[in-house]
């Protein structure tokens, strides 16, 4: 179990929301972090704190490839998304990188920014005293979210530490 | 029962049947990295400890977001790129060419059956010519440079069918528009969409890409067509059985049909800033714009400069309006000189640019400020996608492009 | 005692029978550009003046020519700010139509007019035999006020053209030679004035890269006298001289220079100032990884025609991008329908939209960390074309065009 603060997005977060292009070469994730969010709420990348969830409605993570979107999340020390759907490229994209997302359909309408959740992986979300059940992933996702991130369940596959 | 297209592909690669749901790993006919990712795949790859690329033959680098380069270290990853294909022995290298999708399937990769990943969501452009093809991050595509295969989760698949005549001042653009505001941004998500349809057979593959290329703004894993003869000639390979049965079967399961009359689409726009905020064109007629843009993977193949033409000939672009015009490919780009299209623009006052992304990929190419309109031909119109959040940006066709340009306020063609 | 023609041209704008260099005199204005470099600038100060005002509406030529098309928000806005001021005032304006000093020359520059320009290169207009000279924003605002500007009436150098170039020897060879040879500061504050036998020989596109490059040795302004090929120009562009001046016999020159046209012979300018010439086989070899043939230095239709008869049925050097800027839409228009657009990009260069592109080292094809372009542009300062630790190096058209086809630096053609 742990316990983390919410931060509420809204429908369609899209990945130029998440990181614009204009970021995306940067050579690190560090220097990419304070752009995050930025066309939508230009502060939120200075408030997150390790830890903090993050709460949003339908399709989180449209449009593009871009897989600086989910890593610069996971820098900002962001412990898991709770929404009600996922674009499907930023959902691989995200478990590639150890990033934990987690689909449930009623949280988002009944929580607000501020609140502190308690997630009990695979099992639900507690919230308000309200419980929300969640699903469990499929094993083959579970595998590499469990390796640490596509790039850690290679190198296992390759013989490296 | 029976398979539908997308099952047919990813069975035919797999050897067995398959059925959605399914988590399979497939063989991967081409990998396609953009000039953006390239860095970022090749330090993954590194970092898993491959010490080869499986199949160096399969592997397409495309430099184009960054060409002409705006920023200081956009040509590190020209850099990085070329020292990874020589030090790996890949071959394609498109450095000036044009845009990665056009490139794609007109530079002769991508074939009727195929399966390809690219490291851009508008991979699904392939699916055009009857491939499997979706756009993944650049973690699972160093992974597929050493393994030559990914896992694929089988997707349902939505069938749209269309009949009959489009209305002349409608394009598959308007089609593709109207399709995403009725399925909604995510109403796809994880599905295969399969157009098929008397209106699609009528097509051509720059229009079947148009389409193809926006599946994914319905959150789609792939958008496909059906190969027909069309597609062999464009492809460059022989109509045959193998090609023939690349065909779903009448008694496909679909997760959903959606059935259109041809004569009933008008020209659309997305407005902003979602691309399923779908309005008739004649909604926000009027509406000043400060700005248009041609071009993108979406629609800057020679018929959208050739629709654009037709109507901008012998008229001129609005005073203080500008008009971008920036074709896919090197080979649009000559096919549009000699058959009189790019001076016909020029003469308009339009403003064209060496191919590429240009402004769609928002690093370059007519980047606007606070309050500003444009109305623009590519895929997206996401909040600060060509500028600051301020700027609205409508998605229209090329022919609503063009006329809106001459008018300088939103207009049909 | 007689007067040069800096000294007529000033004589005439000040309303007095005669000055002397050293003098500083009160002009009145024909003309004043300002592009999208400073004009945003300008236009601030202008709104934070008491008694806002502009003398004469007429005689302002405002131009967007440096990032067209816009790379960021912030150009875009500047842009804007522009547009709108100029929409508002009823300003001539231009966007995105080519290189302000291309574009004043077409439609502009009569002979005997003095004119301020926001932009150092202004003394381009000395080739119509008009005094063109480079003011900071603050200068210009307050030109543009009151429609006058205080002027130190400068000394001239003359210099005397004997004979004909070699066939493979350019103006642009001329022009780094006798910058070679009177330094970077060797024409500071000064006039400097082309006459003799040799002018005859070069056509208008010669003379504007002559006069165009005279600020790189420091002049206020660059002078030719006005003859045939000057008045044909003028005429083919539907205009009339102003005025006609040239120096008396016994007019007082601070420096008196003879040039051998036959002994001039390929230069480059090396990194990082452009009195640093050598001639090209010094630097034969040195890699290259963008060339840039454009610029209101030579991105005319004489260029490109140079350029092309070069690369034609060759090919642009693996992993090195050519850019290919025609210098205004009159000379893309030009291009394309003498073909050479299209030898350019079937060797695989780059052909922009005319604007200031690389010379500017902004907006299209910025250089990075490193790396070494070889350009016909104006400037080859430290970082002028992208990173600061960068390479350029100042060529004619023909080595440029022999360089991308190389690799490397060479005149070999």
């Amino acid at each position: 179990m742990f316990k983390a603060k919410i931060w509420k997005l809204g429908d369609d977060i899209d990945t130029d929301i998440i990181l614009p292009t204009e970021y995306l070469a940067y050579e690190t994730v560090e220097k990419m972090k304070p752009y995050a969010f930025s066309p939508l709420r230009p502060d939120l990348a200075a408030k997150i704190q390790p830890g903090d969830m993050i709460v949003a409605g339908h399709n989180f993570g449209c449009g593009s490839s871009r897989e600086q979107a989910p890593e610069v999340v996971k820098a900002l020390g962001v412990s898991c998304i709770v929404a009600k759907s996922y674009a499907r490229i930023f959902f691989r994209n995200a478990i590639n990188n150890g990033l934990l997302l987690i689909e449930q359909p009623d949280l988002y309408d009944e929580v607000s920014e501020g609140d502190v959740a308690e997630v009990f992986t695979g099992e639900e979300i507690k919230v308000n005293g309200k419980s929300y059940p969640i699903a469990s992933l499929p094993d083959n996702l579970l595998e590499i979210l469990e390796a640490g991130g596509l790039v850690k369940a290679m190198r296992k596959k390759n013989g490296l530490a | 029962m029976g398979h539908t297209l997308v099952e047919k592909i990813i069975g035919n690669k797999v050897g067995h049947e398959v059925k959605p749901g399914d988590i399979v790993t497939v063989p991967v006919d081409w990998c396609m990295i953009d000039d953006i990712m390239v860095p970022f795949a090749v330090q993954k790859f590194q970092e898993m400890g491959f010490a080869k690329v499986a199949k160096p033959d399969s592997v397409v680098l495309i430099y184009d977001h960054f060409l002409p380069a705006t920023q200081v270290d956009d040509t590190r990853h020209f850099r990085v790129g070329d020292e990874f294909a020589e030090k790996y022995g890949i071959k394609n290298i498109h450095r000036t060419d044009g845009i990665c999708h056009q490139l794609m399937t007109e530079a002769g990769y991508v074939k009727p059956g195929d399966i390809a990943f690219g490291t851009d969501s508008h991979t699904v452009t392939y699916g055009c010519v009857g491939a499997f093809a979706t756009g993944i991050g650049y973690t699972e595509m160093a992974g597929i440079l050493g393994t030559g295969e990914l896992w694929v989760r089988v997707p349902e698949s939505i069938k749209v069918e269309i009949n009959g005549k489009l209305p002349k001042n409608v394009m598959s653009k308007d089609v593709i528009l109207r399709i995403i505001g009725d399925l909604t941004a995510s109403g796809a998500t994880y599905q295969s969409i399969e157009f098929t349809g008397s209106t699609i057979d009528e097509m051509s593959i720059a229009s079947r890409m148009t389409m193809s290329n926006m599946a994914v703004e319905a959150g789609a894993k792939c958008g496909l067509f059906t190969p027909d003869e069309k597609t062999c000639e464009y492809c460059n390979i022989p109509f045959d059985d193998s090609v023939k049965a690349l065909n779903a079967d009448e008694d496909a399961v679909y997760s959903k049909v959606l059935k259109y009359d041809a004569k009933d689409f008008v020209p659309v726009l997305a407005c902003p800033s979602l691309v399923d905020n779908i309005h008739p064109v004649a909604e926000a007629k009027g509406t000043k714009v400060d700005q248009v843009f041609l071009g993108s993977c979406t629609n800057g193949r020679l018929e959208d400069l050739q629709t654009a033409a037709a109507i901008l000939k012998g008229k001129h672009v609005a005073p203080f309006v500008k008009m971008i015009v920036t074709p896919a490919s090197r080979k649009i780009y000559r096919q549009a000189l000699s058959d009189g299209t790019l001076q016909t623009l020029s003469d308009a006052g339009c403003i064209i640019t060496t191919p590429g992304c240009g402004l769609c990929c928002g690093r370059g190419g007519g980047i606007l400020s606070d309050d500003e309109v444009v109305v623009a031909t590519n895929n997206r119109n996401f909040l600060g996608r060509m500028g600051t959040s301020k700027v609205k940006i409508y998605l229209a066709s090329p022919a609503t492009a063009a006329a809106t340009a001459i008018a300088g306020t939103i207009t049909e063609a | 005692m007689g007067m040069t023609m800096a000294e007529k041209i000033i004589a005439a704008a000040a309303g007095v029978d005669a000055c002397t260099a050293g003098d500083i005199e009160t002009v009145t204005l024909d003309r004043l550009m300002s592009n999208d470099g400073t004009t945003h600038l300008t236009i601030d100060m202008y709104n934070n003046l008491k008694h806002p005002r502009i003398a004469d509406v007429d005689k302002l030529v405002w131009i967007i020519d440096h990032n067209i098309p816009a790379d960021s928000p912030k150009t875009a806005a500047s842009h804007k700010k522009m547009r709108d001021f100029a929409r508002e005032h009823g300003i001539t304006f231009y966007e995105g139509e080519g290189v302000c000093h291309q574009v004043m020359m077409e439609n502009h520059v009569r002979p005997g007019e003095l004119i301020l320009g926001a932009d150092s290169h202004t003394c381009a207009y000395g080739a119509l035999g008009a005094f063109g000279t480079g003011v900071g924003c603050t200068d210009y605002l307050y030109a543009m006020v009151t429609g006058t500007s205080w002027l130190l009436v400068p000394e001239t150098i003359r210099i005397n053209l004997h004979g004909k170039l070699r066939k493979g020897v350019y103006a642009r060879d001329l022009i780094l030679t006798i910058i070679g040879r009177i330094s970077a500061n060797g024409a500071n504050y000064k006039a400097m004035e082309f006459v003799g036998d040799g002018m005859a020989s070069l056509s208008m596109a010669d003379r504007i890269s002559i006069c165009n490059l005279c600020v790189e040795a420091g002049a206020k302004t660059a002078l030719m006298e006005v003859d045939d090929v000057a008045l044909d120009y003028l005429k083919d562009h539907g205009r009339e001289p102003k005025a006609i001046f040239k120096s008396d016999e016994d007019a007082i020159f601070s420096q008196v220079i003879d040039i051998d046209l036959d002994e001039i012979d390929p230069i480059v300018a090396k990194p990082h100032f452009v009195d640093n010439v050598v001639p090209v086989k010094e630097c034969e070899g040195t890699k290259i990884d963008e060339a840039f043939l454009g610029s209101c230095n030579n991105g005319r239709i004489e260029d490109l025609r140079v350029g092309a008869e070069i690369i034609k049925g060759k090919h642009v050097a693996d992993k090195v991008r050519f850019l290919v800027v025609p210098a205004s839409r009159a000379v893309y228009k030009q291009a394309l329908e003498e073909g050479l657009l299209d030898i350019f990009m079937e060797a695989g260069a780059m052909v922009m939209n005319p604007n200031c592109s690389v010379c500017w080292g902004a907006c299209q094809g910025v250089i990075g960390e490193g790396e070494t372009l070889i350009s016909t542009g104006t400037r080859n300062f430290k970082g002028r074309a992208g990173h600061k630790d960068s390479f350029v190096y100042l060529a004619s058209a023909a080595t440029v065009t022999a360089s991308a086809i190389k690799g490397y630096i060479t005149s070999e053609v």
